[in-house]
């Protein structure tokens, strides 16, 4: 059929399947993929750019911003990597709420992903289930920063306010009358820790309701089992972290590699797939969520038992507490400075780098002893995933682009930053 | 950390340890490093991590000298001395920087990170291209060149990538204002989107300030 050549496509900017705004070139024989040219930077912000003309601290909100379904992981980078610089203690409080709130992340990441890629294939109410989850994940990041989402809720040397005492509750309105709301309630009596508590207990039941829709359903399992088979050698050669690499069947994460926080006291599993393909990775994530649900409960058991500081109590980094400034100069003093001026880090550089629900989401900080960083570059998990699309989808069908695209679990926050 | 220092004594000018392992090299030698690197049995340094340009021409400069703001009263930090002060660049003056090339390398057979350093001098942007030794080079020198001008030589795909498609200028340099130097806008009596000279007024909010501790 000499009539027919192959054809240039363009998928994107606005599709509703490119997880925000991927522009795509495809060459096309027919229905098959022959290459695939990913356009990015239409989100692009310079968040590092922005960084390098703002004292520390102010530059935390932006963070959120980067990969925006991992908020507080990305805050939790770039306070590390100002601790490492600053050789700054952090209290094992807050060592222990930022793990809570880092895991809280993952499954709050993983029930995005979840829900969307399986809607990109075709199953609706996966979606409307993991946002049901969603809900009560994000009124825990309401409950101790105020918002849904944007939290800023990490500081140097700690967190910006202890966990809250009380969990907000609903209240009567015009679509709910009380005995509705009681049992919207129910939870929520106690405090946040209860509130945790009792989501960690049922979250289980409720991924085994995920697993019931989708793990042995015929429909996803032809959409997924594989489609973008990666190799191990090649999964590392092309620069894959994260469940990208795990589901491609090696054993690296973050968390147990290069231990931060309190990590090393908690007992956890790193699921790895053996194929490395779509189905593998699906399997991955949908472990990591039990087993970030595990170690939840174990930070929520011992936050319970301890009423230590949350941020650290060098007043040369962490603002004094209220009570102190009203009778004590000097904490006056360091209050404005810090408001004003920020801190000065010393001159030095770093690389430091997390496990974020996506991969190694790193900060390469170098500071020249200045109140703002000198450089800041963000590695940003999604940039080398994206960046193996062209491989990964060569020789498959269009929709399973929609596949590939999903399973890479691609936010453009992150990506263009 | 002695079998690196044994396996590239001779390729490095520099070697330090801070957070990491940290080598400088020349750039006619950093193909060969990298090599070694990756290929030798005892580091296994298989990954590349990350890949970023920096500019080192404001290094150490701040906007703020506190000692003049105590004798004659505040200044608000305003000195144009570095990059957060907005100054357009004339096209005529010939933009200054001082650009590094960082490469981040990960052994994960033996848990190992290193971090390799060349410096490129100011008459010369080129650089030998990693790609053929790692495959996520590609991408990540896409995104120095787009945003620091950086000329990776053998790449076989250096397009911009982060900035918008017919961007002008090398934004990540320290001398490329922060505003930008085009905004785009509608106007209405050519009834189109233009490029126009952008006019946002040129703040520095907080200075930079350097402060030794003692």
């Amino acid at each position: 059929m000499s009539e027919y050549k192959n054809f240039t496509m363009n998928f994107g900017p606005q599709h509703p399947a490119a997880h925000g705004v991927l522009r795509l070139i495809l060459e096309m024989d027919g229905e098959v993929i022959r290459s695939a040219d990913p356009h990015i930077g239409l989100l692009h912000r310079a968040t590092e750019k922005l960084a390098e003309s703002k004292p520390y601290n102010q530059n935390i909100g932006y963070m959120d911003r980067l990969d925006y379904v991992s908020m507080m992981c990305n805050e939790h980078a770039y306070v590390l990597a100002i601790e490492n610089l600053l050789k700054l203690d952090v209290p094992e409080r807050a060592q222990y709420i930022r793990v809570m709130y880092d895991e809280i992340t993952r499954i709050l990441n993983h029930l995005l992903w979840l829900g969307a890629h399986a809607l990109d294939i075709g199953a609706m109410s996966v979606f409307l289930y993991a946002f049901r989850e969603r809900e009560d994940l994000m009124d825990c990041y309401e409950a101790v920063s105020g918002t849904r989402m944007h939290a800023t809720y990490y500081r140097p040397g700690g967190v910006a306010k202890d966990l809250p005492t009380v969990m907000p509750k609903f209240m009567i309105n015009k679509n709910h009358n009380l005995e509705q709301i009681e049992k919207l309630n129910y939870n929520r009596e106690g405090t946040l820790l209860d509130f945790i508590d009792s989501f960690v207990d049922r979250f289980p039941k409720n991924v085994d309701e995920y697993e019931n829709l989708l793990t042995e359903n015929r429909i996803w399992k032809q959409r997924t089992v594989g489609i973008g088979v990666v190799s191990p050698e090649r999964a590392v050669e092309l620069g894959f972290t994260g469940p990208m690499l795990r589901g491609s069947g090696i054993s690296w994460d973050l968390r147990k590699k290069e231990p931060y926080e309190v990590y090393k006291k908690l007992k956890f599993d790193i699921p790895i797939g053996t194929e490395g393909d779509s189905y593998d990775r699906y399997l991955v994530r949908i472990h990591e969520m039990r087993e970030s649900a595990n170690i939840i409960k174990q930070c929520c058991d011992w936050l319970k038992n301890d009423s230590g500081n949350y941020i650290s109590s060098n007043t040369k980094i962490a603002p004094p507490s209220r009570d102190d400034m009203k009778d004590n100069m000097e904490s006056l003093i360091h209050h404005f400075k810090l408001f004003s001026e920020g801190y000065c880090v010393p001159e030095g550089e770093t690389y430091t780098a997390v496990e974020a629900p996506k991969g190694e989401f790193g900060v390469y900080m170098i500071s020249d002893g200045a109140n703002k960083p000198y450089r800041l570059k963000i590695r940003a998990p999604g940039f080398p995933h994206l960046a193996a699309l062209n491989e990964m989808s060569k020789g498959h069908m269009l929709s399973d682009v929609v596949t590939i695209i999903g399973t890479q679990d691609i936010v453009f926050g992150e990506i263009d930053r | 950390m002695n079998k690196i220092k044994k396996l590239v004594n001779e390729l490095v000018v520099d070697y330090s340890e801070n957070d990491m392992v940290t080598l400088t090299v020349e750039k006619t030698n950093l193909k060969k490093l990298l090599k070694i690197l990756k290929e030798s049995q005892d580091l296994k340094f298989t990954q590349l991590i990350d890949l970023c340009a920096v500019d080192f021409i404001d290094y150490g400069k701040s906007e703020w000298e506190t000692k003049e703001a105590t004798s004659s009263g505040y200044n608000r930090g305003i000195n144009p001395q570095s990059h957060s002060r907005i100054d357009f660049v004339n096209e005529d003056e010939v933009e200054e920087y001082k650009l590094t090339v960082v490469y981040h390398l990960l052994s994960m057979d033996f848990n190992m990170r290193i971090r390799i350093k060349c410096n490129l001098d100011n008459d010369s942007l080129i650089i030998p291209s990693v790609t053929e030794i790692f495959a996520s080079a590609d991408w990540y020198e896409r995104e120095a060149y787009d945003l620091f001008g950086v000329l990776f030589e053998g790449h076989n795909d250096l397009r911009r990538i982060l900035t918008d498609y017919g961007f002008i200028g090398h934004p990540f340099r320290k001398k490329f204002p922060l505003t930008g130097n085009t905004q785009v806008a509608y106007d209405p009596e050519q009834k189109k989107v233009v490029n126009q000279a952008v006019d946002i007024t040129p703040r520095t909010l907080v200075p930079k300030v350097i402060r030794k501790s003692k």
